[in-house]
């Protein structure tokens, strides 16, 4: 089938590109676009490797049509730094050591980042149910939750 | 993924005859939640996708003393837990909609395709059914409207007819002295699927040790092909008294109708055993939030013992 034209933002740049209905915003975020920070990991939902947010709403890319960016804001791992250097939670998560082999670190921080903006104040059970979404297989999620309480001033 | 044409109705008329004009070629897309998963695993290989986000009626999400609580097919459970008027007025729809998946689902999943999805495990419908929520369809015939405990007719298969689509979902204004809670079980503390579910209402008549039950509703997930309405174990507590002897009664009764099949979440004893356990705790929740007291959901920590009568 002929390909879609889509025009959206992306980490804040007027986007636009072709894509075919079938695929993925992952796949064409990752593989056509070379926003490569946002991982493919299971690609049914549950890993949260590939985490954006759309407008503003954190979902797992994998479960979004490329379509459905049609007009939308799209944010990635690669917008979470400033130009000033790294986003906090990127400094804290090095300092806290909250990653090893690193395929799930953009979507916790892209996860984290939308925690913050969303409960400023997390509670540890709060950042643990939020990240919930997000599988590490290497650090057993404590250094990851100690990294974001640590941001938000709540590490005790 | 195999290619598939991909429409953007803006309204409700254009959207049915883009579904009626397929038949079981044609999918509706809200959430995407459940039908990208499906059909990147080739359950379905629809020539259609209708996407019916751009259409006004299914982003409604109002309350109103005449109309109750809409939720519209296409409103994300993140949007529905942070409604004010569901906070306040609806806690078994926070508690249900806040546990589907993690974050990351929540904010495209909704709870129009959790029902239309119709999976036994499906952790809304119970709550809805307790609620008596009322499913609006709309067909190449009109509108029509089904309870929800009529909605699913077996695993992964709801009764539309062709052509179909799910609208809104319209539960009652709610009364006073009234409250609800739903409870699932799951070895884990997020991100599982329901071994069992348990959705509980109640409205209560009296007061202390006079108080009784006006009218309770509990149904069960996890247990049967669909999700079950429990009506005789809710129809058995009215005009008893609130106490915990009449609430493990009902959980015995809702126990009678529970038929769980074996799986990799649980044997059936085991589930059935877990259904008595649950509606009581779902009731004892309801009772509660019903006298105005505070019942947890899934993300608020509580240190004091919540299933018991006090």
């Amino acid at each position: 089938m002929s390909k879609i034209h889509v025009r959206c933002t992306i980490n804040g740049d007027p986007q636009e590109f072709l894509c075919e209905a079938r695929q993925s915003l992952l796949e064409v975020l990752s593989e056509e676009l070379g926003f490569t920070g946002t991982k493919e990991g299971c690609n049914d939902g549950n890993c949260g490797a590939c985490s954006i947010t759309l407008d503003g709403v954190l979902v797992d890319s994998c479960l979004v049509l490329a379509v459905e960016a049609e007009g939308k804001q799209v944010a990635t791992v690669e917008g979470v730094a400033g130009p000033e250097g790294l986003h906090p939670l990127q400094q804290k998560f090095l300092e806290h050591a909250a990653l090893q082999c690193g395929i799930c670190t953009p979507g916790f921080l892209v996860a984290s980042k939308a925690l913050l903006e969303a409960k400023p104040n997390p509670t540890e059970h709060e950042v643990r149910h939020w990240l919930a979404g997000n599988l590490c297989r290497c650090t057993g999620y404590d250094k990851i939750v100690r990294a974001v309480l640590d941001v938000a001033g709540q590490e005790k | 993924m195999k290619d598939f044409e991909y429409s953007t109705p803006q309204t409700l008329r254009e959207a049915v005859k883009l579904l009626a004009d397929k038949g079981d070629d044609a999918r509706v897309l809200a959430g995407g939640t459940d039908l990208i998963v499906q059909m990147r695993g080739r359950r379905f290989q629809p020539e259609r996708v209708v996407d019916i986000k751009k259409i006004p009626e299914v982003n409604e999400l109002t309350f109103s003393a005449r109309k109750g609580l809409r939720i519209g097919a296409a409103v994300p459970c993140h949007t529905i837990y942070s409604n004010t008027d569901v906070i306040e007025r609806f806690p078994g729809i926070v508690d249900c909609a806040m546990i589907i998946g993690g974050i990351q689902i929540q904010g495209r999943a909704t709870i129009g395709g959790n029902l239309c999805n119709a999976s036994p495990s499906a952790d809304t419908i119970p709550t809805l059914i307790a609620y008596g929520a009322i499913a609006e369809v709309q067909g190449p015939e009109g509108k029509r409207k089904i309870p929800v405990e009529e909605f699913c007719v077996s695993p992964g298969r709801n009764g539309l007819k062709p052509g179909e689509m799910l609208v809104c979902i319209q539960i009652p204004q709610n009364k006073n002295n009234t409250g609800a809670h739903y409870l699932r079980f799951i070895p884990r503390n997020e991100m599982d699927i329901a071994v069992v579910g348990v959705g509980a209402y109640v409205e209560l008549g009296g007061r202390g040790k006079n108080q009784t039950f006006k009218n309770a509703r509990i149904a069960l997930g996890a247990v049967g092909p669909t999700p079950i309405f429990a009506q005789d174990a809710g129809a058995g507590l009215e005009g008893q008294a609130v106490n915990e002897e009449n609430i493990v009664g009902a959980g015995e009764a809702a126990k009678a109708v529970a038929t769980p099949i074996s799986d990799m979440r649980g044997p059936a004893e085991y589930r059935t055993h877990l259904v008595g356990v649950l509606t009581k705790r779902a009731l004892i929740g309801a009772v509660k939030r019903a006298r105005g007291q505070f019942v947890p959901n899934a993300v608020q920590e509580n240190d004091h013992p919540v299933y018991t009568l006090s």
